[in-house]
């Protein structure tokens, strides 16, 4: 029962960092592998804005939430704004050194020491008990529902929202796209926008569930396995995804050894470029075949 | 090559020749004369930083080879590092081989998993090839975390320097001349690839696959090859790396190993053995660099604390600007020097040369 509710957890936390993984992806066709300093960012805007700002939850969530939007549009227009019609590899490369000053960044700013934002919020996260013996934590509770919410919400946007109908327009066809007035660059901009929200809040949850600390950046690589499984132009494919990757790591832990799921993810990931490189909902004209 | 110079090809000979003109013979025979001498007067720390440029040169050229000119994204070098280090270690630790059975045992695993792992570049491309070897980095690096905890070596393994025969490769000068000796070996090999057949079809794979096909490139043995090549190279200097250590840890095999090495042939120019010798060096060099400025600032004692994160952040930020303002890298800034130079007095080369 304990294995379930964790991959419950987790699952919940892996979509919501892939989500933003598959935004970027499906807007400009940019693998986005900062997208784990994305989030631990936004760990460490909620734990100074609680700190300096505000001492509540919800105002803190809000003004951290502001400040990781703001961060996505910033990446996007001073760095990769330049990387548009460079080579797909030029384009990662670039995310990865931005990921990389993003590290520097943060044990620069805010030191590579320990920190609990719960804390400077005056807030517990308490356990509670489900049925047979299962604990979930407060935050866990939080991380499945935003997840929900999160999902719920990208989807009602992008299906009945003028701007979510331009958005998809521009993945679809960026061309025609332009060619009709959209502005190309404000809504890349958007999607690195909502990437580093959607991240950053997930990094919100994960710091107030466990701990603040640069290395949890590298959550974010297990975000690849997520989305690659579900399809990486797929939003509704993260779901599954996450699921498949978040059971398969506690699994992992819970039965081989702890090192193992660091390892689990990417046999997944593995397992799926063998039978279905273009992943579980993914479109198969997408992949960049040989 | 450019032969604004006056240097005309007489012979078949001479357009064969590795080193054109007499004024690069004479400079490079110069350049050798100064790395063999240089351990004479060089203290232990400048030969420490020489010999980790030459064992980085060697992983460097292989990603190179297999990146720059045969065009197959990898992201997952530091576990080719990492599989020759660890098979050297086990092998060291479980039946106590010497150096001359470690070294082609890790070549022969760099081999095997180059195979492996460069079968999905058959099918993939571009980012899902990325993600399959950054797979490949994560299970190698599992494995080698699960064997140090499974038989007792949690913290690390500890290997003696390695002995030929009588001789124990122990006095850093001696590693010097060792490690020259490989990465003079890699150049060479990787230089002479190049300009060979497999050098032909690796270029023309990267740059149009389906033209290399229709002019009768075997492309799938040739993709392979370079996936093999790249993987024996890295996993030997990954075999030397742990002799010159002399311990093996997971902790030293990261992401961040990977990126070094791709940060070398970036910052280095892709598509050119000496891009990658700029990149090593510059990459190699630049935390003591900034170590250095900061010495000579004299920055307060209680920001040293910050030197680490600092030469992180710099080397994020180096990199960006290398991909934005200039993707030819340190090789285009070098052409464009000598090139002025070579024209000089004139701005602009003449009109149909």
């Amino acid at each position: 029962m304990q294995i379930i509710v964790n991959t419950v957890v987790l699952a919940s936390l892996y979509s919501l960092i892939g989500c933003g993984f598959v935004l970027i992806y499906r807007a400009s066709r940019v693998v986005n592998l900062a997208q784990g300093e994305l989030m631990a960012m936004g760990g460490y805007f909620l734990f100074t804005v609680a700190m300096g700002l505000f001492h509540d939850p919800f105002p803190s969530l809000l003004g951290a939430s502001v400040f990781s939007l703001a961060l996505g549009f910033m990446v996007y227009f001073f760095l990769m704004r330049f990387m548009a019609g460079e080579s797909l590899f030029a384009a990662i490369l670039t995310t990865i050194a931005l990921g990389i000053l993003l590290r520097g960044l943060i044990t620069l700013i805010w030191t590579s020491q320990l920190w609990h934002p719960l804390e400077s919020m005056g807030m517990k996260n308490a356990s509670h008990g489900l049925i047979e013996d299962a604990v979930i934590s407060t935050f866990g509770i939080v991380t499945i529902f935003s997840a929900l919410l999160l999902y719920l919400g990208l989807f009602f946007c992008l299906k009945f929202t003028r701007w979510g109908l331009r958005m998809r327009a521009v993945g679809e066809n960026p061309l025609l796209a332009s060619r009709r007035g959209i502005r190309l660059h404000n809504y890349y901009a958007l999607s690195w926008g909502l990437a580093a929200l959607t991240g950053g809040f997930a990094g919100m949850i994960q710091s107030c569930d466990a701990i603040l600390e640069p290395g949890m950046a590298v959550i974010g690589l297990k975000a690849f396995p997520v989305v690659l499984v579900g399809g990486l132009d797929s939003l509704v494919g993260v779901i599954p995804g996450a699921f498949i990757v978040a059971l398969a790591e506690i699994v992992a832990i819970n039965y081989i050894s702890p090192q193992a799921s660091e390892a689990a993810p990417f046999i997944v990931l593995l397992a799926m470029l063998l039978i279905r490189p273009w992943g579980l909902f993914g479109t198969k004209e997408e992949l960049e075949r040989v | 090559m450019a032969s604004t110079s006056g240097y005309f090809k007489t012979s078949y000979r001479a357009d064969l020749s590795l080193v054109e003109t007499r004024f690069r013979r004479v400079w490079l025979l110069i350049f050798i004369v100064g790395l063999v001498l240089f351990p004479l007067f060089g203290s232990p720390f400048l030969l420490d930083l020489a010999s980790q440029v030459f064992l980085s040169l060697i992983g460097a050229v292989a990603l190179m080879l297999l990146t720059g000119f045969a065009g197959q994204i990898s992201l997952g070098h530091a576990g080719f590092i990492a599989a020759g280090a660890y098979v050297t270690a086990i092998l060291f630790k479980e039946w106590n081989l010497p150096f001359w059975l470690t070294l082609p045992a890790s070549g022969l695993v760099g081999a095997i998993l180059g195979v492996i792992f460069g079968l999905p570049s058959l099918r993939l491309k571009g980012v899902y090839l990325a993600l399959s070897t950054l797979a490949m980095h994560f299970i190698v690096t599992y494995l080698g975390a699960e064997y140090e905890t499974r038989r007792g070596f949690a913290t690390g393994i500890v290997i003696p320097p390695p002995s030929l025969g009588s001789l124990k490769i122990r006095d850093p000068r001696l590693w010097y001349f060792v490690l020259l000796l490989a990465a003079g070996l890699a150049l060479i090999f990787s230089v002479n690839l190049v300009r060979s057949r497999s050098g032909r079809a690796w270029v023309a794979i990267r740059d149009r696959e389906v033209v290399a096909e229709a002019i009768g490139v075997k492309v799938p043995f040739y993709k392979l090859s370079a996936f093999v090549i790249g993987a024996v190279m890295t996993s030997i200097s990954g075999c030397l790396f742990a002799y010159y250590r002399g311990f093996v840890s997971v902790e030293a095999y990261s992401l961040f190993l990977t990126i070094q090495y791709v940060a070398m042939i970036i910052i280095g120019g892709l598509g050119t053995i000496l891009g990658a010798v700029f990149g090593t060096v510059f990459v190699v060099l630049l935390p003591y660099t900034i170590d250095a400025i900061g010495r000579g600032l004299h920055v307060p004692a209680r920001f040293t604390t910050y030197m680490f994160a600092i030469q992180y952040a710099s080397f994020g930020l180096i990199m960006i600007i290398f991909l934005v303002l200039e993707p030819g890298g340190l090789v285009a800034i070098w052409n464009r020097i000598r090139n002025y130079f070579i024209l000089w007095p004139f701005k602009h080369k003449p009109l149909g040369s």
